[in-house]
């Protein structure tokens, strides 16, 4: 009821609007050159104005009071159901990412968020009373919404680079990411990147957090949990570009990520941290060709993580992928990666100081009309955040290419990263790529990386 | 490729059995030292408890390590502390906890912020311009000893919710906590009661309830925004306000630099205090009552010697 009435002050409040415009448009052309002549119908004009005004501040009045009233009713009904157990405190859940529907399930008790009307708009027609907070998280039109991040990733590019050229200067991409909980059993993650190549869906899964057994699955396009750094968004690597070994033997800058299913569980024993998962994809993407249907692929882990002392700790795994290949029906590839990650950040000064050393080694076993060939590759990296805003890194790349184990492209990257907050960096690589076919690369790369929005925490 | 399947499947299935059990009838990790000290004020022997950080870190950037990941997955009751301060580290835990009681909005997730007092909650539009703002307000809540005696009243009704057989005995212990704190809460005002309106400096803003409770005054912070290191602008502001007010005290949490702080007090004459925020951040602050014993007579002492007014 209270809806409908409201809804009717609203459009009469309007219709007099309206009407004011009307006769105020209508009495230009009207106007006649003599202005004596022109007193009598403006008297009359003016005492039809005042009539319509008095009207107008009546009903003004009238729903100004029932608006009041009902702003009461509906902060009584909100106090109700919680006896106010401290002042000044609204009593709705938080609205955290991970917050299920179940949390913020009483948007019937939610007051509206009020702002006071702009003097400027008391009696011009607007409506009176309370206006509702644009832009505020608790504005009830919000509350199911899931969270949104936009991460800009602009990147340049300066020195020679004849093997793979990159722009001179380019918006990489733009990662949009809407996270929410869908129902008291899943949440789900998309990420949709859209680059000078066009829109893709880099990731868009569902989270099965809570199934017997102490699994978790996740269902959807997935980036392989196959190593360390195909498991990571452009955004949260330590580098501009790809590692070569990724490039060479994972299929490519955008590594392993396919449409599949994912179950991983952990392991319990007393000695470590231990999580298995097993992976089932469709089997087409960079690495893979699926020719029919049941040519699927597969991909393993097994994880292993221990802390050290309470700054350090050890993280290693061990991974595996399997699938079908372009060349044909009857040929597959198989890669076996192994990764070991030191990391150092002492508790007291964890947001001036860290260390993390990682290295990934990968074999590739690629069928080919003439046999299997087996190449290997590996990377080695450092990073050192020295002060509060600054990062010091370096890696080393070598590896042998899937298709052609004698092709070995290697070299040096020398990495600083300025981080102006925990929002935005700014970093800067200096690359000496030594191609197979000969050329070397001697390139200096920069990246610009900002977020804007709520983007979710990411896993260690 | 077959054996390898096996030889793993066998090795989980070995290890799945060497999985240990938890003895204690509630099993309960808590994000923070605080509100541990208070899980076992009001649990007693009864529950186990845990906190992932440290009282010397800093509680906005704690690391997701994966061992957090299993202390989670075996908990019953998950007490936060909520108003996002976890955001960065602790969603990412919980997700891959596996744990169904614990998630967001289950029986075993707690939020302690619900019943405590909360300032600093912004009014009108918010954006990063302002830094890293917690839009939910200030989450240094427990800071404040009325705080504490809330959030252990809320802790005493969820433990026997979830341990009914043992509901007078968290009762009971809940009760003796509040006269404790109650007792202690009495002297430390005492202790400050000379000292109200004192003007200090700020690292971040930790201290909004603590002030609160006692009656001092900040005028400034050492950081230009909430989460945003030192300007030399803004430093140059600091050192002028202190000046201009005669402020003679600044107070960093443990797991700050205290170069700009320093410099500062070199400035203006004023002295620099390294005051624990939290339950073991020195020693002597072991648990949430000694937590105020060693920062307000840390404080009353800095004030004296300082001269701060």
């Amino acid at each position: 009821m209270s809806h409908h009435s409201l809804a009717r002050g609203v459009s009469s409040v309007a219709a007099i609007c309206l009407l004011f415009a009307g006769s105020a448009r209508a009495q230009a052309p009207a106007q006649p050159p003599q202005p004596d002549q022109a007193a009598q119908p403006q008297a009359q004009l003016r005492e039809e104005l005042q009539r319509l005004r008095a009207e107008f501040e009546s009903i003004r009045d009238a729903y100004g009071a029932r608006l009041l009233a009902l702003e009461a009713r509906v902060a009584q009904q909100a106090a109700e159901p919680t006896p106010a157990p401290v002042p000044a405190l609204p009593t709705e859940a938080p609205p955290v990412p991970t917050a299920p529907p179940a949390a913020a399930a009483q948007p019937a008790q939610v007051p509206t968020p009020d702002a006071a009307v702009p003097a400027g708009a008391a009696g011009a027609g607007g409506p009176q009373g309370a206006l509702p907070v644009y832009g505020n998280a608790n504005a009830m039109s919000k509350i199911f919404n899931p969270d949104v991040a936009v991460i800009g990733n602009f990147t340049g590019a300066a020195g020679r680079n004849e093997t793979e050229p990159r722009p001179a200067l380019q918006l990489d991409e733009a990662e949009v990411s809407l996270q929410a909980v869908v129902d008291p059993y899943a949440r789900a993650d998309f990420f949709l990147a859209a680059s000078p190549e066009g829109l893709e869906i880099e990731e868009g899964f569902l989270t099965f957090p809570t199934l017997p057994g102490g699994l978790l699955m996740k269902v959807g396009k997935l980036k392989a949990q196959f190593g360390k750094v195909n498991t990571l968004h452009t955004h949260t690597m330590s580098w501009v570009d790809q590692a070569l070994v990724v490039k060479n033997l994972l299929g490519g800058d955008e590594g392993l990520n396919d449409s599949g299913i994912s179950i991983s569980k952990l392991i319990p024993n007393s000695l470590l941290f231990l999580e298995a998962t097993g992976e089932i994809y469709q089997g087409q993407n960079e690495l893979f060709t699926s020719h029919k249907r049941g040519n699927l692929a597969y991909v393993g882990r097994l994880r292993g993580y221990r802390d050290v002392t309470e700054g350090t700790n050890v993280d290693v795994g061990t991974s595996f992928a399997y699938g079908h290949n372009a060349v044909g029906e009857d040929f597959t590839t198989r890669v076996i990666g192994v990764d070991a990650t030191v990391r150092y950040r002492p508790l007291r000064r964890a947001i001036y100081r860290r260390f993390i050393g990682r290295t990934e080694l990968m074999w590739s076993r690629q069928g080919q009309e003439a046999g299997d060939m087996d190449a290997f590759g590996l990377y080695g990296s450092a990073d050192y955040q020295f002060a509060r805003r600054w990062f010091a890194g370096a890696r080393y790349d070598w590896s042998e290419r899937a298709y052609d184990s004698s092709l070995v492209d290697k070299g040096p990257s020398l990495l600083l990263t300025y981080w102006p907050s925990e929002f935005s960096q700014i970093r800067g690589q200096y690359r000496r790529t030594k191609y197979a076919e000969g050329p070397t690369a001697n390139e200096l790369l920069f990246q610009f990386l900002f977020s804007i929005g709520a983007h979710g925490a990411h896993t260690f | 490729m077959k054996r390898i399947y096996f030889i793993a499947a066998l090795l989980m299935a070995g290890l799945s059995m060497a999985a240990p059990r938890a003895d204690a009838a509630v099993n309960i990790v808590t994000t923070t030292t605080d509100l541990a000290s208070i899980v076992s004020e009001v649990g007693g022997d009864k529950v186990s408890v845990e906190a992932l950080a440290r009282g010397y870190q800093d509680p906005h950037f704690v690391e997701a390590k994966p061992s957090f990941v299993l202390k989670l997955n075996r908990a019953d009751l998950l007490v936060v502390v909520g108003r996002e301060l976890e955001i960065g580290w602790l969603p990412a835990l919980i997700t891959q906890s596996r744990n169904a009681k614990i998630q967001p909005g289950a029986d075993g997730y707690f939020d302690a912020s619900l019943t405590a007092k909360i300032l600093e909650i912004p009014t009108g539009q918010i954006t990063r311009a302002m830094g890293d703002v917690h839009p939910l307000g200030n989450p240094h809540y427990w800071l404040d000893p009325e705080n504490g005696r809330r959030i252990a009243k809320a802790l005493q009704a969820k433990l026997a919710q979830k341990d009914p057989a043992n509901a007078a005995y968290y009762a009971q212990r809940a009760a003796d906590f509040d006269k404790r704190l109650a007792e202690a809460q009495q002297r430390w005002k005492t202790m400050m009661a000379p000292y109200k309106g004192v003007k200090i400096v700020t690292y971040h803003r930790s201290w909004a309830n603590f002030v609160d409770a006692f009656g001092i005054e900040v005028i400034g912070y050492v950081e230009p925004k909430p989460g945003i290191p030192p300007t030399p602008q803004h430093t140059l502001d600091v050192i002028q306000a202190m000046r201009a007010q005669q402020v003679k005290l600044i107070i960093v949490e443990p797991y700050f630099d205290l170069k700009t702080p320093n410099s500062i007090a070199s400035q203006t004459g004023a002295k620099v205090l390294v005051l624990p925020p939290s339950v073991g951040g020195v020693a002597q602050a072991s648990d949430f009552l000694k937590l105020f014993d060693t920062d307000v007579s840390m404080l009353v002492d800095a004030i004296k010697s300082s001269g701060a007014k």
